[in-house]
């Protein structure tokens, strides 16, 4: 069995937390079933499904920690997890930074789980995989893709009381679609908690069409540009951007956040005034688990209200030395838009380019957040407020934190998986000026 | 490179322990212990005789045992000590020209047979949809044979005490030499690996890999910047015996960095890093424009990786990779016309999964053939790929060229990037002479950032240390350097290659591919080369 209920998930932890002998015992319960399918050259290339489920025991005496896993519950695994943890902390040296475990917290449970998500079979998998290659067929276009749904359950309990238990979905799809002669590209991408929320026969269109107009792309000089970039191109600058927002790194002198001299600018103006952000387990569409990997609460936070950072992740041993309160990492962001979409800001251009995504971004230089990376799989060049013509991809190097000073527009959010962040996000379509693009690929 | 933020990962607390599924939390003891040959092949055999009745042409399990230690230190503290064990069994089987693959973690009989049984009922399902049959390149049977990574010390029985001690000595030295903050780290793997098939092989390969990685800041406090460096150990394919840091392994290069061969001295390695990122501080900042580059081994490994080792793989060439890493600008009526020059005339790259060190080195791969070199680019010319069993009688080759990997037993196998690397000038050069003949240019050493297109086409690299070369000599170090190329143009603009002497390896502990993603460990050799007229640009910004 993978998936437990929660009077399974409590039994198991309330009998590891009572066999312990240390002074302190944390033990999680997480197990998942996930289903997959992946084609590619219009085809179906593999499909399978990852069962698991594992419990994590960790112990402390005095201020020596030690973890292990297991994943047999049977009487006597549990016994030897929790003496294998109490062996392996005995062993261990003094943790400085040692906090001690969580108090009882107050979760408040959130809208993570949709039964029907929960359900996928592999018929419906096959499906999906079928909904996206044969109008890619019939368009003269190859697609390769990938679908995988999750159904999970996550528990946790303490020795000071503490409990949780919460059951979570999500599908994830991202499909590219080639032209045959390989001179066009189009993608396009869905995240929901609800697989009724997602239609692979429409959402492929995009991706289809995208593909067969981003033929004979033409170059443009790099520099510097106006651009409307998709959530998803978005996505990816706004999770590196994130890591800066680490309190210690901060305050140790190393995230573009630390003040000059010392310290932080949590409070400052570091951002255009349109820009807020915020962290909210309940979001409606982007709900995430009420608790973090330390179990505890996660809250509503205002990250960058009006342009003012107003918010840095503290870990407890940090928020100790600090004097500050210790909430829950945040597991989802929320850009906070209007109700233009992504072709409302097209129309308001004069002369701009249209991004549907980015790829493969990495840091250049963490002290401004410099960010290298290039457009792929949709980019065209906006005139009059129409989109005139496709061109060649390019590679950027550019700072989130300079972007978002340089906000023109905000439009609609929409919920965005991104590929390199395990951040839930909403995100709008953006309009931006000055963003800089410093040369041309020819990759298609 | 990976996409998947590993060490992140393995950071502290029960919950992050969750993330990666590479097996159970274990006591170091248990990752000293091995599972018993007989054992195994007992179970394999079970396997192949439960697939063959079930109506398989093929099949081949993998009894594979996976064991991880990690060491994470910052400062003067140690953060998390983490070991983890994962034992289990893949069958993949061909039934009716379909592949077929199932796991189980139960070593019984019952649950191998079952898993077979498994593997050739989803073969017989997806045949119904399969339009071409699986066509795997013969592949003769080796009997009961084993192989070993030749190392001197097995890391995981180094006491952890050993370790520790050995990382927050580093960390110590790091500050005592100016460094406001270190964080260090040892990766530890040791992949036991039982490989059985219908073609009658038993294979047992014992495989070891190893890397020590660390990274300095300094900082500024008065103007708020902050520089690290990141230490100059490879990962790998070796034993403790790595850290042992002899003075014959040890390469003075032209400007005063310091590199390292076999064996590897990381106090000595993070002194220096301490000393250079505070250098960093208050280097000059670079005029962008063209310049000649040399780039030393422990940088060009990277822009090899990715310029040369990922488009050359057979399956982004044909597309099933399109969704996630990409495809290939490298296609094939490039390689069928036999003249596609992908590099100037002394440029010659070869794959080979044998090099001693290595982190690719095995005996056999992961469907059981022999692993061998075999040339990409010779002469400069485009001359082939990277391809597994079913997949090289599309370029013409009679069989595998033994580059099949997986990084689990819970995982199929694929085509995986071998250890690809640049073949040593053929005259006598040194990196000191090849920095005499440049005018204008800059001479970098270590790996930075990363990035490059879906077609492997544009990329632009940074690195760890920058050093202006002005009519033959050193200058000074300079910073907020990166370099844009176009993959062809940038291999033709190769103008230079030191000899053997300087050929050294770098390579990457986590590279990863496919959609669930997989991990492999990869090398690549080459020595200092030159290349003319290389677009740079500068990285510095103003946050205002």
């Amino acid at each position: 069995m993978t998936i437990f209920n929660e009077e399974e998930a409590k039994a198991i932890l309330t009998k590891v937390v009572k066999l312990s002998k240390a002074n302190e015992c944390t033990a999680s319960l997480e197990g998942s079933v996930e289903g997959n399918i992946r084609y590619a050259l219009n085809s179906v290339s593999t499909s399978g499904i990852i069962s698991n489920t594992e419990l994590a025991v960790q112990v402390a005496f005095g201020k020596k920690v030690g973890t292990a896993t297991i994943n047999q519950f049977d009487d006597d695994s549990l016994l030897r997890v929790v003496r294998r943890a109490e062996e392996l902390a005995k062993l261990a040296p003094d943790n400085p930074e040692f906090v001690p475990a969580i108090g009882k917290q107050a979760y408040k449970a959130t809208d993570t789980f949709v039964e029907k998500t929960a359900n996928m079979t592999a018929e419906q998998r096959a499906q999906i995989a079928n909904d996206c290659i044969a109008p890619s067929k019939a368009a003269k276009c190859v697609a390769a893709g990938f679908f995988t749904d999750g159904n999970r359950f996550s528990a946790t309990a303490n020795s000071n009381g503490n409990f949780g238990y919460q059951r979570s979905t999500t599908a994830d799809f991202t499909c590219t679609v080639r032209t045959e002669d390989g001179r066009g590209s189009g993608w396009v991408a869905s995240n929901v908690a609800d697989i009724s929320q997602f239609d692979a026969k429409s959402t492929i269109q995009t991706a289809i069409m995208k593909a067969t107009k981003s033929a004979d792309a033409k170059a443009l000089e790099p520099g510097k540009y106006t651009v409307i970039l998709e959530p998803a191109a978005t996505a990816g600058l706004l999770g590196f951007m994130l890591r800066g927002f680490d309190a210690r790194e901060s305050d140790e002198g190393r995230s573009f956040l630390t003040k000059k001299g010392g310290g932080n600018r949590l409070g400052e103006q570091v951002f255009d005034e349109r820009v807020t952000l915020y962290s909210d387990p309940a979001e409606p569409g982007a709900a995430v688990l009420p608790w973090d990997g330390e179990g505890l609460a996660r809250e509503r936070v205002p990250i960058i209200t009006k342009g003012k950072v107003e918010y840095l992740q503290y870990s407890r041993y940090w928020a100790k030395l600090k004097g500050k309160k210790a909430i829950g990492e945040p597991a989802n962001l929320i850009m906070v838009g209007g109700d233009k979409s992504t072709m409302d800001l097209v129309k308001t251009t004069k002369k701009g380019i249209l991004v549907t995504r980015t790829w493969y971004i990495r840091m250049v230089d963490p002290q401004t957040v410099l960010l290298t990376g290039l457009t792929r799989d949709g980019t065209f060049y906006i005139e009059d407020g129409e989109i005139k013509y496709p061109i060649k991809n390019f590679r950027f190097n550019e700072s989130p934190v300079i972007m978002l000073n340089n906000v023109e527009e905000i439009g609609r959010p929409i919920r965005i998986g991104s590929d390199e962040s395990s951040l839930t996000m909403m995100i709008p379509p953006l309009k931006i000026r000055d963003f800089t693009f410093t040369s041309l690929s020819d990759a298609v | 490179m990976d996409r998947r933020d590993f060490i992140k990962a393995a950071g502290a607390g029960v919950g992050a322990l969750l993330l990666p599924v590479y097996g159970n939390a274990v006591a170091a003891e248990v990752l000293t212990t091995k599972l018993d040959v007989a054992f195994k092949k007992k179970l394999a055999d079970i396997a192949l005789n439960a697939a063959t009745k079930a109506g398989a042409s093929y099949c081949d399990v993998r009894i594979g045992r996976y064991l991880r230690q990690f060491v994470i230190t910052r400062e003067t503290k140690v953060e998390n000590v983490v070991n983890t064990e994962s034992t289990g069994v893949g069958v993949r089987v061909i039934v009716n020209g379909t592949w077929g693959f199932a796991a189980s973690s139960g070593l019984s009989d019952d649950a191998v047979a079952k898993a077979a049984q498994q593997a050739a009922a989803i073969a017989k399902a997806n045949s119904k949809f399969q339009s071409t049959p699986v066509q795997l390149a013969p592949n003769k049977g080796v009997g009961e044979v084993s192989w070993a990574t030749p190392i001197k010390k097995n890391s995981m029985e180094v006491p952890i005490k050993d370790k520790v001690d050995l990382l927050l000595g580093v960390n110590d030295a790091a500050l005592k030499a100016g460094a406001d903050y270190i964080r260090s780290t040892l990766f530890l793997v040791n992949e036991q690996k039982y490989f059985a098939s219908t073609d009658g092989s038993y294979i047992d390969q014992d495989v070891h890999r190893i890397w020590s990685p660390f990274t300095v800041t300094a900082i500024d406090k008065k103007s708020g910047k902050f520089r690290e460096r990141d230490g100059f150990s490879e990962p790998s394919g070796l034993g403790f015996e790595y850290l042992d840091g002899k003075p014959e392994h040890r390469v003075a290069l032209p400007g005063g960095a310091v590199q390292y061969t076999s064996s590897y001295n990381m106090k000595e390695d993070a002194i220096a890093a301490a000393k250079q990122a505070r250098a960093k501080l208050k280097a000059r900042s670079v005029k962008p424009g063209k310049y000649d580059l040399v780039l030393d081994p422990s940088h060009l490994w990277l822009t090899i990786h990715e310029s040369v080792g990922h488009p050359l793989e057979l399956d982004r060439a044909l597309g099933y990779e399109a969704n996630f890493a990409g495809t290939s600008f490298a296609t094939i009526d490039k390689w069928k016309s036999k003249s596609f020059k992908y590099g100037s005339d002394i440029v010659t790259l070869f794959a080979d999964k044998t090099q001693p060190g290595t982190l690719g080195a095995v005996g056999y791969d992961d469907e059981g053939v022999k692993t061998k070199r075999w040339d990409l680019v010779k002469d400069g010319v485009f001359v082939n790929y990277q391809a597994i069993r079913d997949q090289v009688h599309i370029i013409g080759e009679k069989e595998s060229q033994g580059c099949c990997y997986a990084d689990s037993w819970a995982n199929v196998q694929f085509q995986r990037m071998a250890n690809v690397s640049l073949a040593p000038g053929k005259t006598k050069l040194s990196p000191a002479d090849m920095v005499k003949g440049v005018e204008n240019g800059i001479y970098i050493v270590g790996n930075g950032s990363f990035s490059i297109d879906q077609q492997r086409y544009n990329a632009q690299f940074g690195g760890q240390l920058f050093y202006e070369i002005k009519d033959g000599k050193i200058t000074e170090q300079i910073e907020d350097v990166a370099y844009q190329i176009r993959t062809p143009e940038f291999w033709n603009a190769c103008s230079a290659i030191c000899d053997e002497s300087d050929y050294r390896f770098g390579g990457s502990f986590f590279d990863g591919k496919g959609q669930p993603p997989q991990i492999s460990a990869v090398s690549h050799g080459s020595s200092t080369a030159r290349f003319n007229g290389i677009n740079v640009i500068n990285t510095a910004r103003s946050l205002g």
